[in-house]
């Protein structure tokens, strides 16, 4: 088991030419998942990547039965892709492109909750369930297979999270790349609800950072719902208030949305919040054994 | 980007946001021209800086005359203001706003800015104008009124009302005039993709009519591309010249007081490597992403960014490798510590893809002041360690 996707998961690509989505649906493809075809609008009818290109979503989903988009279009058309999606079909949207105007992902999100379509990202690394399906631009090879969920607003701490796991000999079942944006799809408590209902998943790692009050609102949640031991870190601790760090959505504004609020408020909810991201393999280890 | 004040203004006037009347000014003789133009016979005088609390430094002020105007710009073009938002070393004035008096009867404040969590626009306002809106929050947060609005139906009727009851205005005429107030602020920071507007004080004049005393803007970089007007408003002399150099070659950089520099892959592990060091006792000089695909040319201009700063005992080359592989990277460490003389101690960790074959690139390259990390705690150590000469 694990959550979202497997390798029976049908996937498009929405800018699938471009040289961003050739080289990521090449090495989704290596890893083993199906994807199905891609949209390119006007080169319909074409391959690529020995898969069929398609001008629109609603196309591509009738003839493949693909369940979950790819997407790479550039910033300026991300939320027209979303929403093409979103009344298309599809039900699972992973938004890698960084740099999509907050107003633009407002409306995009709107517009796929009202269609029931989930979505993870923009400005992510997307979502991978070990061994079977990757779907976004981290490295398949260090995440081997095992019984930790893992969920983080960062790339590269996802990357190292995952490395430090599966370095102790333990493994991930899914792990989720949610993205630093202001506004996000799946956000932290969704997943961690997902990974609770998931029978192979056994711990939870949760990697959070400065700005917003995301993993404020999963601290709460995880001491109303969640059962199994989760271990969290929340990068920025050293960060400076009104500077913007790396990701649109990282940024103290005043007194709001600081490391130690968050990992307060995680600690007190029974959480074991780690003050390094270098402990968190050791962390995940002590609490499974 | 943020603006200033006076940039601001131009924005509300477009919309018919009413402000007092106001000239921009780089001069003092301009500033008394400007006076003079505007008429009256008060004038206030107010430093334009990416800033809030230019009151309380100094950087605004009252003139009875003529005369005096052109004294008072004299006194703050050329000042440089310290005030809470600026930090310890201030903000040089090189522009001042030269606005007509108001009759001031009352002082509100209001605000727009993203509610993440409801993923709308929310209105601030309150009756507590004047005031730092984060000690208002504090200490009377039962004062603060917030309002969300959805942009797929946008500002009704009852968002209005919901404002004016929540102001405690009765009279309808000045009703009417706030909400139409608020919704031109609303209106304008949707149609030009603002983060944030601030408005503090809004002033209600003896006239009982209301205007912006104050206007502070940001917005949001990634939509810049479609407003060529506001990215024309862009001041570069009140941006970091280092933060500035570095975002040209696709870097972000945020310097900071410590002594260890920091050059890693990906924002979150800059803040996590940051946050190592100084969990282990060090003091991180910088916030540094190199981007997801650090190269030899980019890592030689992290290297230059950095080494500018006299601070720096030490550089912690931090890189999870995933779709970029490390023996790329580590040859792109080789050359640049080749383009660039880097005279500090460089503690290299480089883990994921092809990370063995790294390692063996840097040991054989025989660069005396290059220490190899094994990992992520092994070399913010090792950074520490060389920072304090051990």
């Amino acid at each position: 088991m694990s959550i979202l996707v497997n390798k029976d998961t049908k996937v498009i690509v929405q800018g699938f030419t471009g040289k961003e989505g050739s080289f990521h649906a090449e090495q989704c493809l290596a890893y083993g998942t199906q994807i199905v075809g891609g949209v390119t609008p006007n080169k319909g009818g074409q391959e690529h990547l020995g898969k069929p290109v398609f001008n629109t979503v609603a196309e591509a989903v009738v003839t493949t039965g693909a369940t979950v988009s790819m997407i790479f279009v550039p910033p300026a058309f991300v939320a027209d892709a979303v929403m093409e999606a979103a009344v298309s079909g599809i039900e699972l949207a992973v938004i890698i492109t960084e740099g999509a105007p907050v107003r633009d992902m407002q409306k995009a999100k709107a517009c796929a909750t009202k269609n029931g379509m989930m979505t993870i990202g923009p400005n992510c690394p997307g979502v991978i369930t070990a061994e079977e399906c990757k779907i976004g631009i981290m490295p398949g090879a260090i995440f081997k297979k095992g019984n930790v969920g893992l969920i983080s607003k960062s790339g590269t701490l996802t990357y190292e999270g995952a490395n430090q796991v599966c370095n102790e000999g333990y493994g991930i079942t899914t792990a989720v790349g949610i993205g630093g944006d202001p506004i996000i799809g799946l956000s932290y408590k969704q997943l961690l609800q997902m990974f609770e209902e998931d029978p192979e998943t056994e711990a939870i790692v949760m990697i959070g950072e400065i700005g917003g009050d995301l993993e404020i609102q999963a601290a709460t949640y995880i001491e109303e719902n969640i059962s199994k031991p989760v271990v969290a870190f929340i990068a920025g601790q050293t960060a400076p208030a009104g500077k913007r760090m790396g990701h649109a959505g990282a940024i103290i504004s005043g007194s709001a949305g600081t490391a130690k609020e968050k990992m307060d408020a995680l600690e007190a909810a029974g959480v074991k919040v780690v003050v390094s991201p270098a402990e968190i393999g050791k962390a995940v280890k002590e609490i499974l054994g | 980007m943020n603006i200033h004040e006076y940039q601001a203004k131009q924005i509300f006037a477009k919309y018919g946001v009413p402000t007092p009347k106001g000239i921009i000014a780089n001069t003092p003789n301009q500033a008394a021209t400007n006076a003079a133009e505007l008429g009256g016979d008060v004038w206030v005088v107010k430093a334009q800086i990416h800033a809030g609390g230019r009151g309380l430094g100094g950087g605004v002020k009252l003139a009875k005359s003529i005369d005096e105007v052109r004294e008072l710009a004299t006194e703050i073009l050329g000042m440089t203001l310290v005030t809470h938002q600026t930090g310890p070393e201030g903000k040089l004035v090189q522009k001042v706003y030269i606005e007509e008096g108001a009759d001031i009867v009352d002082e509100l404040y209001l605000s727009v800015v993203l509610d993440r969590a409801a993923e709308m626009p929310i209105i601030m306002a309150s009756t507590e104008g004047g005031m730092d809106i984060e000690t208002v929050a504090e200490e009377t947060p039962e004062k603060i009124i917030k309002i969300a609005v959805d942009p797929a139906f946008g500002f009704q009727g009852f968002h209005g009302r919901a404002l004016v009851f929540g102001l405690g205005i009765t009279d309808k005429k000045e009703q009417a005039k706030m909400i139409r107030f608020a919704k031109a602020v609303y209106t304008l920071y949707m149609d030009n993709d603002a983060e944030m507007i601030e408005i503090n004080p809004l002033i209600k004049t003896v006239y009982g009519d209301f205007m912006a005393l104050d206007g502070k803007m940001g917005f949001d970089d990634s939509a810049l591309g479609r407003h060529p007007e506001i990215e024309d408003m862009r001041d570069i002399s009140e941006e970091d010249p280092d933060e500035r150099d570095a975002s040209r070659y696709g870097l972000s950089y945020i310097a900071l007081d410590g002594e260890i520099g920091c050059m890693v892959n990906g924002a979150g592990l800059a803040m996590g490597t940051m946050d190592t060091i100084n969990y282990m006792g060090g003091t991180p000089a910088n916030f540094l992403d190199v981007g997801g695909s650090a190269n030899a040319e980019t890592v030689a201009k992290g290297f230059e960014i950095i080494l500018k700063n006299p601070n720096v005992k030490a550089i912690f080359v931090n890189i999870f490798g995933g779709i970029v592989r490390c023996d790329r990277i580590a040859n792109g460490i080789i050359e640049a510590t080749k383009i660039t003389d880097v005279n500090v101690p460089v503690i290299v960790r480089l883990d994921g893809t092809n990370a063995p074959e790294a390692a063996e690139i840097l040991k054989n390259a025989n660069i005396s002041n290059l220490i190899v990390g094994d990992d992520l705690g092994d070399g913010a150590a090792k950074a520490v360690a060389a920072a304090k000469g051990v």
